[in-house]
């Protein structure tokens, strides 16, 4: 059987595009609508960080879909860059940043060896994508501000953001994709006839 | 060595109690034309994907076995080409010229052969651009026309075509149904699917029709077929040609008028339109792909604001509302006045299973429960969909979908209908079925308006036709 | 409203470079200016990349439009910075309530916001100048990148102008069948949010049939795919990315010679 190989199938590369491709359009709108509120968050800038989750959702998502080794980095990486192709204003940068924050996520399925796609599967993916996320920024954007007030709480907020928005929101996403039938060829969408 | 054999073929889709298609013995000889026939639904798309090698065993559960040249279709793929009922999602690249060097490129075909194959293949099939063009700048039927191409182009032993000149206009038809023959060659094999038998004749020499509940109903060459079946495949639903439709026309005159469009355009898709709309008026919209009936169509249904003109509803259509143009009215009072039939069935489906998609309407317009279940019902009765009423509408084949959708915007029964090719895909007896509820409805009073390529369809049921012309 | 084809001039000398090159350019001059946290260092980058759009054929109003989200982040870092700036150090400039503002806090937000704009243009003129087909080509033959993947994801790529009509099309489809707002907040989110998950529905679905299609055109059948568009990695594109090695280089070592370089890390 091909669904239990580690080998991808052509519907395993073409949808995990799709989801990356949806996001990358998002990402774009998103980033549009984040240098917007830059100032509505300026009584406290790191509140800014309960809106990161939805930069991450295609990590956890792409993972939860797709259930094969890599799926999470592809996803986070196809749609940085598909953000960047469609101009979005930090272009080059979130290919890596897309880079560190899919791996985060990648490292959580395989932490559970890409057998249980389950809630906690879910919730651990988008705590760790959070915190790559957050690594990354804690050293690259953030480094010029006050470490307790600014840093500290941005990173929490990030993680636990993406925790919710990325992790839980995600695994409800592949619910509801999947009680809709287009999972069908998927393990994901198989879960549905056991409940 | 022969080309294909099937020894009691049967698929069930996944999530379905009933086989798609069941007990099918079939032999094709290398260099055969077959058409293939059967009842909307009778299973001759999922036939067509098993040959392709396209039903993997994730999807459903097979019976019996298929062989192309002796080899399982799946190994075989090199040597079929498969163009689909929806040619949209065929397309792959976002380049005309890319997507026909597409499958050459997967086949290995060395790079300096690529492109002499490419420009050969659009030629045969009378593509107007350059092989740039973008293909999401291409009609409906200049799209099926590329998906052929990228299809020819691989120059298939086994050419399996669904539908191939559904939604086209008669000239694009004649066209594609030219470059089929053309690309024929002795080695060709070809299995056609196409409800509409005459149109078709000329490409093949051999009937294959399907039995819906299982099995093959009868298989020759067309002559014999129909001189000894004749009867009985019109009654089950083939078109046999010869075989005449009795016409439905209205037997009173129309009555009042229900909506009238005043240089009624959007550019560049449609050019200024006049048009006025009865009571009790079946009113034909003709013209060439691309022309615009969509357009016109989506612009009367109150879904489009108009570009340039206006269309008003009368008081007798809209009471209060009359004053405001349609696409300002609030979508419960639309749906209730005007109902309307989209081109592809598909973008018109909002919920998960057919009886839930049939009820929307209904309750949105504020019926109370035990009416819209009787309304349901008896469409989904009426329309030959009762047994997949819990099926998701996207799992529909091709004529069931397009039945659905139409079913959708009758349940509300509004005033006005306006369809948008209401009868494609459909075999002799839902295409009657659904030609007698128009009918009904126009008797009743309602308004109907209808864009159709499809003569038959105008011949039975038009009161008045209205030609567009490519703006 | 989302353009995908590229909005360059066609035949400009660096726009026509190969793909691959001009992503390793853009990301190696990039890479390097992430090192600093100094104002010196991104503002001669910023000098050489407004130098040589013209040679990309991108116009000075384009980059203007794709840049200008940027700008609002500038005021953000700003703001941040001067409530939330670790190194207070220099004269004070001002001084009201918590807000103190000194030149450190100045230098620091200089260099921040340079930096943010010197990083990201060169992303964005290479994306400006890409053709999403010519990359795929490229990083499948020139980068090595694995050609399945490559191809899908362009072919998923496809798909996003689709998306636009798609979304009109359920909008009709919903108000034909009788839904709708209104005038009602809560329930036009609710629509809004419904109407995008069946966008992603359809995309995905969209993605499905997609797959199949490609699957019966031979894709994935395991023989050795052929290219029917060549793309070439020659000396000039070595050069390319030489070149924004160098200059790069070039800006650090300005800023080391002129003591102003502050490492990002240490
Ligand atoms: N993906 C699917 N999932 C579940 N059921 C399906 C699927 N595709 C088709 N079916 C069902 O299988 C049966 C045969 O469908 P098929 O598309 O082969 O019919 P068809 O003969 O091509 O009909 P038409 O002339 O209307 O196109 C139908 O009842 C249809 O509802
Ligand atoms: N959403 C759209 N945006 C821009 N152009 C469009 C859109 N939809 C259709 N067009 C273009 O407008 C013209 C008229 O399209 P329309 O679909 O109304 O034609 P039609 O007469 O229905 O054709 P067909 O017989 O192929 O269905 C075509 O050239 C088409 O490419
Ligand atoms: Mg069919
Ligand atoms: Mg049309």
């Amino acid at each position: 059987m091909d669904t239990t190989t580690n080998r991808w199938r052509t519907i395993d590369i073409v949808v995990a595009s799709v989801i990356a491709v949806a996001f990358g359009v998002i990402f774009w709108a998103w980033g549009l609508l984040w240098g917007a509120t830059d100032a509505a968050f300026a009584f406290f800038p790191p509140a800014q960080a309960i809106m990161y989750g939805v930069w991450l959702v295609p990590a956890v998502l792409g993972g939860l879909v797709i259930r094969k080794p890599g799926a999470s980095l592809y996803c986070e990486l196809v749609a940085a860059i598909v953000s960047a192709l469609l101009g979005s204003q930090w272009a080059s940068i979130v290919i890596l940043q897309g880079l560190i924050q899919g791996l985060g996520a990648e490292l959580a399925f395989a932490a559970f060896r890409y057998r249980s796609y389950r809630l906690p599967a879910a919730l651990l993916a988008g705590a760790l994508t959070g915190l790559s996320a957050a690594i990354f920024d804690f050293v690259y954007w953030n480094k010029a501000y006050e470490l307790a007030n600014y840093r500290i709480p941005y990173a929490l907020l990030t993680i636990v953001s993406s925790t919710i928005v990325a992790g839980l929101g995600s695994w409800l996403l592949t619910r509801a994709l999947a009680n809709t039938g287009v999972l069908d060829r998927f393990p994901a969408g198989r879960d549905r006839a056991l409940v | 060595m022969s080309g294909v054999e099937l020894r009691g073929f049967g698929w069930r889709h996944a999530g379905r109690k009933r086989w798609a298609v069941r007990g099918v013995d079939l032999r094709v000889e290398r260099g055969e034309r077959v058409l293939l026939l059967g009842a909307s639904g009778a299973g001759k798309s999922t036939l067509l994907a098993a040959l392709a090698g396209l039903l993997p065993e994730d999807s459903g559960e097979q019976e019996g076995t298929v062989e192309i040249d002796g080899l399982e279709p799946r190994k075989a793929r090199e040597r079929v080409g498969i163009v689909f009922q929806d040619p949209e999602t065929q397309l792959v690249m976002a380049r005309s010229g890319d997507d026909v060097a597409f499958g050459l490129e997967n086949r290995g075909v060395p790079a300096g052969e690529i492109w002499p194959r490419v420009d050969e293949a659009l030629r045969r099939i009378g593509f107007p651009y350059h092989r740039d063009r973008p293909t999401a700048a291409l009609s409906g039927g200049e799209q099926q026309r590329l998906a052929l191409a990228g299809v020819l182009a691989l120059r298939p032993g086994l050419l399996l075509l669904d539908e191939p000149t559904a939604n086209l206009d008669p000239a694009g038809a004649t066209l594609v149904r030219r470059a089929v023959a053309d690309a024929l060659d002795a080695d060709t094999t070809l299995i056609l699917v196409e409800h509409r038998v005459a149109e078709a004749l000329p490409l093949v020499d051999r009937v294959v029709v399907l039995e819906p509940g299982g099995g093959v109903r009868a298989d020759g060459p067309p002559g014999a077929v129909f001189a000894a079946h004749g009867d009985a495949l019109a009654e089950a639903g083939v078109w046999v040609p010869g075989r005449t439709v009795p016409p439905r026309h209205a037997t009173a005159p129309p009555g009042e008028l229900l909506l009238t469009a005043d240089r009624l355009g959007l550019p560049p898709r449609l050019a200024p339109t006049d048009l006025r709309v009865r009571a009790g008026e079946a009113l034909a919209v003709l013209g060439p792909n691309g022309a615009g009936k969509s357009t016109l169509a989506l612009l009367l249904g109150g879904l489009l604001r108009p570009g340039t003109g206006a269309v008003t509803g009368t008081p007798a259509l809209a009471g209060a509302d009359a004053r405001t143009p349609p696409h300002r009215w609030r979508a419960p009072a639309l749906a209730g006045r005007i109902g309307s039939v989209f081109q592809d069935p598909e973008h018109q489906f909002v919920t998960g299973t057919v009886r839930d998609e049939l009820a929307l309407g209904p309750r949105r317009t504020g019926q109370d429960e035990a009416a819209v279940r009787a309304t349901v019902d008896a469409l989904l009765e009426r329309l030959g969909l009762d047994r997949l009423a819990g099926a998701n509408p996207y799992t529909l084949s091709g004529g069931e979908a397009r039945r659905l959708s139409v079913a959708t915007a009758l349940a509300t029964a509004p005033r006005l209908l306006i369809c948008d090719e209401p009868t494609f895909g459909q075999d002799r007896r839902t295409w009657r079925e659904l030609v007698d509820l128009f009918a009904e409805l126009r008797d009743a009073g309602h308004g109907v308006v209808a864009v159709t390529h499809d003569p038959d369809f105008v011949a039975a049921l038009a009161d008045r036709t209205v030609v567009l012309e490519r703006p | 409203m989302i353009g995908v084809q590229p909005v360059a001039t066609p035949g400009a000398p660096l726009a026509r470079r190969n793909p691959v090159a001009k992503l390793a350019a853009a990301l190696i001059f990039s890479f390097v200016l992430v090192a600093t946290l100094d104002p010196v260092a991104p503002a001669i980058a910023i000098a050489v990349e407004l130098a040589v759009l013209p040679l990309f054929g991108v116009r000075y109003r384009v980059l203007a439009r794709r840049a200008w989200p940027l700008l609002a982040s500038a005021v953000g870092i700003l703001v941040t910075l001067v409530l939330f700036a670790a190194d207070r150090s220099g004269p004070v400039l001002l001084q009201a309530g918590p807000i103190l503002v000194t030149q450190g806090v100045l230098v620091t937000a200089a260099g921040l916001v340079l930096r943010t704009l010197a990083v990201a243009l060169p992303g964005i003129i290479v994306f400006a100048t890409t053709d999403p087909t010519d990359l795929a080509d490229a990083l499948i033959q020139n980068a090595r990148a694995p050609a399945r993947f490559a191809i899908g994801a362009l072919a998923a790529f496809r798909l996003v102008p689709l998306l636009e009509q798609e979304w009109r099309m359920i909008s009709m489809a919903r108000r034909a069948r009788g839904v709708d707002a209104g005038r009602n907040p809560l329930a036009r989110l609710r629509l809004f949010g419904s109407t995008a998950f069946a966008l992603l529905v359809g995309a995905i679905r969209r993605g499905t049939r997609l797959a199949v299609a490609m699957d019966a055109r031979g894709f994935d059948a395991g023989t050795p795919r052929t290219v029917a568009r060549r793309q070439r990695f020659t000396r000039a594109d070595g050069l390319l990315v030489a070149g924004a090695a160098v200059l790069a280089g070039g800006a650090l070592a300005v800023s080391v010679a002129l003591g102003t370089f502050r490492p990002l890390i240490g």
